[in-house]
Parts: structure tokens; C-alpha cells; sequence
């Protein structure tokens, strides 16, 4: 590591409070938050949704929306007051001293103006002439690492791709040589590989350039891999604030571990160990509230967190608001959750009946781009899903993972008969499945559900929950009208809903309690295979856990198969019996879920492994990136498809023949011209964690 | 580039080729006899079938249709029925005259519309940004009889300033027929001002917020730049689109403004030719304005396509 933060402070926010006027009142969403940022620091600051993380983020480049009003506090930036100024002189502190990387690259750039244009402008502002910005707009386009870098000046943002986009906006915010970075999540909503080399690039250029950074995330992984300091921001409030290797290995803070606790480590699976979930709500702005903000979810709340607890120094460097944190650091205090009953039987992977076979299966269709095309019929097609073979067994976990284009979703689509498939087949307890929707039977229908990714969008919003659940119960589950209602408020028991929530709409409920209610309108019918589709992704942090628990407690109860689909290998890991990897709409890898993260690995499932960001600022991985960006499904490479971006490249056989499917011991499946004793020779397990991870080896 | 703009007039063919046959059926359909119509509720029946001959209304109707689009075509449009003159001379004068208009309607409506709008939407909830709003959803609700009549009412009738009448009788001076022109271009002006200030606010809001904005202020750039640079390049993009099929709009539009200031235009024309079932004079304003909506709109689509750079590469 290089030299460390010095210890003079660059940014100190005090006491800042901030709310947003709603309802006819004030609400805060940032509460006397204090934080210091020392140069050449990089601070993280974690929070889940509704945290105030953002908001906080904003309030330092004092570009708050219209609706926000700074109530108290101060915001020093090298000692003077940002707070005192005004738009005018704000415009030159932005982009000079501080800079902000936003969030979202895809509509973070203009649109209309090329991007050498955009990243110009910003360095002529310091009144350098046209031709000198020009060169320096390049040498930033390559110390971004971007290739070909007069090509990407003369583009549109929408002619490269989102982690290109990402670059660029780096690019930006470095170019005047700001003395504090702002970054707003920027890896969010890029792939885990394209994630791993922006944070490669972060972390390379706040080490030459010694930048500080206010890093905002929700992801504890990226933030382990990135900040010095982390400080957890929950309901507006700072509950604890530390270095981050202190704050991973010895949180003191009941929220902050049971955060650690929810999120599944790489390795980990439900065999072995039960994630403990973080019981309850997170609260919305609007809650009154007395007393400690976490009081309500905390598993050690006594009658003294009734009184606020202040944010204390527990060590040098480490702050925690807890009123019990020194039981929590003698150990005689537990944080934790009780760790539950690990699920159920240990069954071999490869056996027990077959719910669902999938032969061969190719989804293509066709994209007609003009009228000319349309005549020709010359069609360009989509090759979405190529010749997947799979076997999904009862009360079993297949877990399907792969990243954006890989061709997931459309498989989960097509085996639900939303899609048509044109090759293959599918057998549904061994009887042929037909290919659309309309020509499978209520029988049919009724023995296999989707639970959908998106939870605000998949409810008609004017439904009750009692009526979403009641649906499936008559139209597939063969209940008459009048036995229905107490199986309504069965269904909400399975899945840890209190009864009075069936008379409430979908917006009442929050993003955890919506996915309950989907889960509980698949079981309705009691479906012989669940197919759930990314269902944890748009949750929040705390509450994934329960619902992976939830989820997997029931197929173990109802004896049903489930397909899993995410792009998070972590998670797949945790929550499969098999775990099948797909790389544009091919089968990489087939594995048991305890042989996926130990060698032999395809070369695209060890670079995954190495892209995910480690819950463990000193765990180790080896670092394999994988060059560009994953082909369009329209042009897919030749050979193996994998070649193009494949690190461990073997030459001319890769480009030109079809790997073959070996087979391992244990029956799992490498697609890869290298003999599988010769990957297990070239290859070592991909990561370490510093520490134990309980449950995995 | 070139496909774009040869598959974009392709379709402007297809759809001229496609509305004359519509205006040719309609003009078919129309109950009532021509011939009759031109010779008069006495005439004979042999004077009748006669006329009929002559005009070829005995002809089967595809072989009608097609010499009358073929004469079209060739700028042999016929002769009026009702006042037996060349419809070519007629209608090109007429045509003139409302470009005029539309000219100066759009000379006045667009910079002023589109300023107030890009003012109001800069400053959302001030002073002015109320002011624009209230007054252009007013201005959206009035039907231009209306406006017209109130014009007329204060500044003809009222104050004596300008004319009532625009007939553009007596004279042909600029200082004729600019005093003329006022009254009906500022009627056609407040039509489209609400609607194009209103289009135009909306736009300048929406784009505000977009966060590439936020990334151009948070570069330190001149607000100046922030604005013109990046606000004003992509909210003025659906504008100009707009401003383009409003020129078509208004060759038709301008029926109702023509009238009331008795305005020789096309459209008081096409008024006259239908309550006279003037076939060929209908057939040719049809067309005219069908042709002018459709070059109007293909050149939105090019200036969109010019201006928007996802557009422009495909």
C-alpha cells in the first residue's frame, strides 16, 4: 500500500442537517451528521435506500434539489464555509476543488455533444485555449484507460458502452485536479467484471494523484475494496464511523453487523449456513421517531435506547452510536440474530425426481431494422439462448448466473412460455412442454410460477394483496370462491406477513413485504417448480437476506424445484444445490454449488470470481480483468464464444471449434478446449478472506 | 445519412400517391351531379350528358383517376367550374398570399414563443413563468374566430388603427398591404404562441433535471454555457420539430383566419370552391395541402435527424 490519508483534514461536515419539504412539513432526511475526510483519504459511506447517503453526498457539492433545505450545520472545505457561498461562487469551487462522479453513466453525458466536446469544455473553464484542451482532453481519455482515444473524443455517448461512459465521467471529474472527489455509487448498474476494472481504475488514480474521496454506496463489498474509512449512514443518521478494516472485522454497531451478517460471502451456501437476517422495516421519512433510529429492528434494544444515543468514541478513530457498544466489544452483548436452523436434508445434487429437462433449448428472434430488411426478409436475428441442457430436480436449487446479455431472463421467459423457443424441448415432469403460453393448460400453468424481478411493477396497483394472492388460488389452484380467503391468509403466513396485510394495496407495503406477496402468489397454485428472476436484486441490503431464507425454507418444505437467477455469483453461491454459469446464452459451467468456487473453474466463471468486490478489505484475490465488453447476442463470436475476452486463450482451436463439454467427477460440466487437469494445474482458488467465513471452508 | 433521407421520401410518396387517391375518391362520392351543378337546376338532359362527355365523368373511375393525376401532374389543372378560369394562375396567386401570412404569422409566433417559453421554463414558478403559463393555456383555449373578432373589435373597429377587412383591394404598395397583414398574422401568431411557449417550457423543465445537466453545472462551467450548451441543445430539438409540421398546419389552419378578415388565401378559396362543388379547384387546394403537410413534416423529420446525433447514424 502507499503512504496513508495524512492527517490534515480537507472536508469536515458539522452537525448538517437536511430535510426535504413534503406533506406540508419538513421532513429530514440527513441528521446532524459529523465526518471528517483527511487528505488523501478515501471515505465510504454505506446506507441503503431512504439512508440519506445521497442527500448528504449532494449537500457537500451544495447541489441539493429545489425542495431540500439545509436547517443547521456547517460544511468546511480546507477550513472556509461552503454553506456561505453563493451559485456564482460555488461554480468555482466545482469541478476546480470538488468534483462529483454521478451515478448513472448512461444519462449522465449529453446526449448530443461528442464527448471530446464534453470533457473540453470542463478544462477550458480554467482558460486554456481550444487546441491545448483538445490534447489534454485526449491524454485524459487515455489515462482512463480507454483505448483508441481521438476515436472516443469524436463519439456520441451513445455509441460506447456504459463502463466506457463511466470512464469518461472519471475523466471529468479529474481532469481541473479537484482536491475532493464526490463519487455517487458509479459502478452501480455496470456488470461485476466491467465493475471490477472501474474500481481498478479508482483506486489506481485517487493512489498517483492523492485525491480524497466521498465514496457513497450501498454495495459493502466495493466499499471494503475502495475506502480507508467506512461510516454507516442509517435513517439519516451516522451510526458508526471507523477504518474500514476495523469497522469489517470488529463492527460495534448492531446495524452495521447485521449488515455484514445479510449479505452472503462468496463461498458461503445454505448447506452450511443460514444467513441471519436484520428483522423488520427500514423506516421511511415520514416515521416520527424517538430514541435510537434502529431501536425498532435491533435484536439488543433495552429501555435505555429509549434516550437518543450519541455518536461516542469507543476507540481512536472509531465512533459508534449504541448505547451497549462496550457489551458488544467484551462479547457479552451478541448483535447478531440467532443463527436459524440450517435447511433441512443434504441430498445429492444430481439426483431425485426430474421437475424439468431442458433439451438443447435456443431462443432466436429476429430484429428488422427497415422496410428493405422487411422485404428481404433478410433479418438480422438475436441469438438469445443457444442450446441450453438442464436439469432441474425437486427440492432442489439450480442457480442461473450470468451477466447483462448473457441470456438469463430470456431462458426463465422462454420456459415460462412467454417467449417462444425455436429449437429444442422441454418436458415438464416428463411430459412435453409446448412452446407459447396459450397452449399450455391450466394444469400446466398451475404446476410452475415466476416470481419477477421488478416488485413495484409486477402487481396491477389498484388490487388488494388478498385479491393478487386470490387469483391464482381459483383460476389454477382449483379453490371455489368461499374456501379461498382462509387460504389467502394461509399463504401470507408462509411467508411471514401478518393477516391485516391482505386488505392492504401493493404501495403500502414496502420493497421486502411486495416480494413476500409475489412469493405468495406463486405458491398459490402450488406449483411444482418456481422460476424466480433476480428476486432479491432490487432489494435492499438488510432485507435480502430474509427473503433468500424465506425462499429456500420453502422449497425445502414444498419439495418443489427452483431456478434462481442473478447476476450476483455470491448470492447464487448461497442459495443453490447446482449452479449453472451462462455467457451469451451458452453453458459455461455446470457445477455442484461447494465445487463452483474451487478449482477447476471455466475461465469465465474465475474471472467472475475474481471481479466480485470481497466483504474484507484485507482479503485477497487474484486479479483476473477481462478485456471490452460482452459481444451483442446478434454477432456472437465464433468457436467459443467466450474467446474474444478470454484471458486463458489457447489460439486458432478457440476461434474456429466448438469446446467440448467435459465432464467432472462429480458430474459438473466445463465448456473449454483445456483439459480440466490442466486448469486444475493453472489454477489457484481465486480469493481469500482474511478472516473465517463462517460456513464455507 | 442518405438512406435515411431516401427512405423518408419514399414514404412522402407513398403518402402523396395514397391521399390524391383519397381526395380523388371523396370528390367521386360526393352526391350531387357536376354537370348539373355547372349547367343549373333547367338544363336539359342532353345539354347535361353533353357536359358530361366533355369532362369525361363517363370515363370508368381508375381511368379518371389516372388522367387526372397525370394532367396534375403536368400543371394542366383544369378550369374552374364556377368561375371558367385556368385553376393553375388562381390557385398560385392564392397560395402566395397565404405563404405571406403563414410567413409572417411564424416570423412573429416562433422567436417570441420560444423565447418566453425557454425565459419561463428557466425560471420555473417566477413571476414571469406564471404569467407565461396562464397566458398561453388561455391562448391554447381561444379559437382564433375569436381572437380575430376581439382584434378587429379593438384595434379596427375600436381604435381605427388598422383595417378590418385584409381583401388586399386597392393597391399593391408595401404600404398597402403591410397594414393588411397585421391583423390576421398576429391572429395566427396567438394561435400557435400558446401552444409553442407552452411545448417549449415543458421541454426546458424535462431536460433541467436530466442529470447530464447536473454534470455539465457541476464542472464549473458558466451558467450561460449550462443553458446553451446543454439545456437549450436538447429541449429545442422536439421544438423545431414542431415549428416544421406547424408551417404545414398552418396552410390549412388558416381557413378560419382567412375567412374572418376576408383574407384572399387559399383558404377563404377552398371555401368558396366547396359551397360552389368547385371540383377542380378542391382537387388542387386538396393536394396542395396535402404535398405541404408532407414536405413540412419530412422536414422535421431531416432537421431532427440533422440535429440529433442518435438519429443521424443510422
Amino acid at each position: 500500500m502507499t503512504p496513508g490519508p495524512s492527517h490534515i483534514p480537507l472536508l469536515e461536515v458539522e452537525s448538517l442537517t437536511v430535510a426535504y419539504a413534503g406533506a406540508g412539513r419538513l421532513l429530514d432526511a440527513v441528521r446532524e451528521v459529523s465526518l471528517i475526510i483527511h487528505e488523501g483519504e478515501t471515505y465510504g459511506l454505506v446506507g441503503e435506500s431512504g439512508s440519506g447517503k445521497t442527500t448528504l453526498a449532494l449537500s457537500v457539492m451544495r447541489y441539493l434539489p429545489r425542495s431540500a433545505v439545509i436547517r443547521q450545520g456547517r460544511i468546511l472545505l480546507g477550513g472556509s464555509d461552503l454553506l456561505a457561498l453563493d451559485a456564482k461562487a460555488m461554480r468555482t469551487i466545482w469541478g476546480q476543488q470538488i468534483a462529483f462522479v454521478p451515478q448513472d453513466p448512461y444519462s449522465s453525458l449529453n446526449p448530443s455533444m461528442r464527448i471530446g466536446e464534453q470533457l473540453s469544455e470542463a478544462i477550458r473553464a480554467d482558460g486554456i485555449d481550444r487546441r491545448a484542451a483538445r490534447e489534454r482532453a485526449l491524454d485524459l481519455l487515455a489515462d482512463v484507460h480507454l483505448p483508441d482515444p481521438p476515436l472516443i473524443a469524436e463519439s456520441y455517448p451513445h455509441q460506447i458502452s456504459g463502463g466506457m461512459r463511466q470512464r469518461v465521467l472519471i475523466a471529468m471529474a479529474v481532469s481541473r485536479e479537484p482536491k475532493l472527489l464526490v463519487m455517487d455509487e458509479p459502478t452501480t448498474g455496470l456488470d461485476t467484471t466491467t465493475q471490477a476494472t472501474i474500481l481498478d481504475l479508482i483506486r489506481d488514480l485517487i493512489r498517483k494523484r492523492r485525491t480524497s474521496v466521498l465514496y457513497v454506496s450501498h454495495n459493502l463489498g466495493v466499499v471494503a475494496q475502495v475506502c480507508d474509512r467506512v461510516a454507516v449512514l442509517y435513517a439519516g443518521e451516522l451510526l458508526e464511523d471507523a477504518p474500514a478494516v476495523r469497522l469489517y472485522a470488529r463492527p460495534l454497531h448492531p446495524y452495521t453487523q447485521g449488515l455484514l451478517d445479510s449479505v452472503p460471502r462468496l463461498g458461503q451456501n445454505k448447506r452450511r449456513i443460514s444467513l441471519r437476517a436484520v428483522a423488520g422495516r427500514p423506516p421511511s421519512p415520514g416515521d416520527t421517531r424517538s430514541g435510537c433510529v434502529f431501536m425498532a429492528r435491533c435484536p439488543l434494544a433495552i429501555e435505555l435506547c429509549k434516550e437518543a444515543p450519541a455518536l461516542i468514541q469507543a476507540d481512536k478513530g472509531h465512533d459508534t452510536r449504541c448505547h451497549r457498544w462496550k457489551e458488544i466489544e467484551s462479547g457479552s452483548a451478541d448483535p447478531r440474530q440467532p443463527a436459524r436452523a440450517k435447511a433441512g436434508r443434504v441430498q445429492s445434487p444430481v439426483t431425485g425426481p426430474e421437475v424439468l429437462a431442458l433439451l438443447d433449448v435456443e431462443v432466436h428472434y429476429p430484429i428488422r431494422r427497415s422496410l428493405a430488411d422487411m422485404v428481404s426478409r433478410r433479418a438480422r436475428q438475436v441469438r438469445a439462448v443457444n442450446g441450453v441442457s438442464l436439469s432441474i430436480r425437486r427440492g432442489l436449487a439450480l442457480g442461473l448466473v450470468g451477466e447483462s446479455g448473457s441470456g438469463k431472463t430470456t431462458l426463465a421467459t422462454a420456459i415460462m412460455g412467454l417467449v417462444e423457443r425455436t429449437g429444442g424441448e422441454m418436458r415438464l415432469l416428463g411430459k412435453l412442454l409446448p412452446s407459447r403460453i396459450a397452449r399450455r393448460d391450466a394444469a400446466t400453468l398451475a404446476r410452475m410460477q415466476m416470481i419477477f424481478q421488478d416488485v413495484d411493477e409486477s402487481f396491477v396497483p389498484t388490487m388488494s394483496i388478498a385479491e393478487i394472492v386470490r387469483r391464482p388460488l381459483i383460476r389454477l389452484g382449483g379453490s371455489r370462491a368461499d374456501e379461498a380467503s382462509p387460504k389467502v391468509i394461509g399463504l401470507l403466513e408462509a411467508v411471514h406477513l401478518p393477516p391485516e396485510y391482505a386488505d392492504r394495496l401493493p404501495v403500502q407495503l414496502s420493497g421486502g413485504e411486495r416480494q413476500r406477496v409475489a412469493i405468495a402468489r406463486a405458491l398459490a397454485s402450488k406449483p411444482d417448480l418456481l422460476v424466480a428472476d433476480e428476486p432479491v436484486s432490487s432489494l435492499d441490503v438488510s432485507v435480502q437476506a430474509s427473503v433468500l431464507n424465506l425462499l429456500n425454507d420453502i422449497q425445502a418444505e414444498r419439495d418443489s424445484g427452483l431456478i434462481f437467477i442473478s447476476h450476483d455469483l455470491a448470492v447464487i453461491g448461497y442459495i443453490s444445490d447446482v449452479v449453472a454459469v451462462i455467457y451469451l446464452g451458452r453453458l459455461m459451467q455446470v457445477a455442484p454449488a461447494d465445487e463452483v468456487f474451487d478449482p477447476p473453474y471455466h475461465p469465465y466463471t474465475e474471472a467472475l470470481l475474481s471481479a466480485i468486490p470481497l466483504i474484507d478489505p484485507k482479503g485477497l484475490q487474484e486479479r483476473i480483468r477481462l478485456e471490452g465488453d460482452t459481444p451483442s447476442p446478434v454477432e456472437i463470436p465464433s468457436g467459443c464464444p467466450f474467446h474474444t475476452r478470454c484471458p486463458r486463450f489457447l489460439g486458432e482451436v478457440c476461434v474456429t471449434v466448438d469446446p467440448p463439454e467435459q465432464r467432472t467427477a462429480s458430474g459438473g460440466l466445463i465448456r473449454c478446449h483445456i483439459p480440466l487437469d490442466a486448469l486444475q494445474e493453472a489454477q489457484r482458488r481465486v480469493f481469500h478472506f482474511s478472516f473465517p467465513v463462517e460456513g464455507s471452508d | 445519412m442518405s438512406r435515411y433521407v431516401a427512405r423518408r421520401l419514399g414514404f412522402l410518396i407513398l403518402t402523396v400517391i395514397l391521399t390524391s387517391i383519397v381526395i380523388f375518391g371523396v370528390v367521386q362520392v360526393l352526391p350531387g351531379d357536376v354537370a348539373r351543378v355547372i349547367l343549373g337546376r333547367e338544363a336539359g338532359q342532353a345539354a347535361i350528358e353533353h357536359l358530361r362527355d366533355e369532362l369525361g365523368l363517363n370515363l370508368p373511375v381508375p381511368v379518371r383517376y389516372l388522367n387526372w393525376i397525370t394532367a396534375f401532374l403536368r400543371g394542366a389543372w383544369g378550369d374552374s367550374f364556377s368561375l371558367r378560369i385556368p385553376v393553375l394562375p388562381l390557385v398560385a396567386r392564392r397560395l402566395q398570399n397565404s405563404l405571406i401570412l403563414a410567413a409572417v404569422a411564424l416570423g412573429i409566433s416562433v422567436p417570441l414563443s420560444v423565447g418566453l417559453g425557454v425565459l419561463a421554463g428557466l425560471r420555473q414558478d417566477s413571476l414571469l413563468d406564471n404569467a407565461v403559463s396562464i397566458g398561453s393555456l388561455a391562448l391554447v383555449g381561444l379559437p382564433e374566430f375569436v381572437t380575430g373578432l376581439v382584434l378587429i373589435q379593438v384595434f379596427a373597429l375600436g381604435l381605427g388603427l388598422l383595417p378590418a377587412s385584409s381583401s388586399l383591394a386597392g393597391g399593391s404598395g408595401l404600404s398597402e398591404i403591410v397594414p393588411q397583414l397585421i391583423l390576421p398574422a398576429l391572429t395566427a401568431t396567438l394561435v400557435l404562441l400558446g401552444y409553442l411557449a407552452r411545448l417549449t417550457r415543458a421541454q426546458v423543465i424535462e431536460e433541467s433535471g436530466k442529470p447530464y445537466v447536473r454534470t455539465a453545472a457541476l464542472k464549473g462551467l458558466p451558467r450561460r454555457a449550462v443553458v446553451l450548451r446543454h439545456i437549450l441543445r436538447n429541449a429545442l430539438l422536439p421544438t423545431v420539430t414542431i415549428v416544421a409540421i406547424s408551417f404545414g398546419w398552418l396552410l390549412s389552419g388558416l381557413i378560419v383566419v382567412e375567412a374572418v378578415f376576408n383574407y384572399p388565401g387559399l383558404g377563404s378559396l377552398l371555401v368558396f370552391a366547396v359551397s360552389r362543388r368547385d371540383l377542380p379547384v378542391i382537387q388542387a387546394i386538396g393536394m396542395l395541402a396535402v404535398v405541404g403537410y408532407a414536405l413540412a413534416n419530412l422536414s422535421a423529420d431531416l432537421l431532427y435527424a440533422a440535429l440529433n446525433p442518435r438519429i443521424r447514424l443510422e
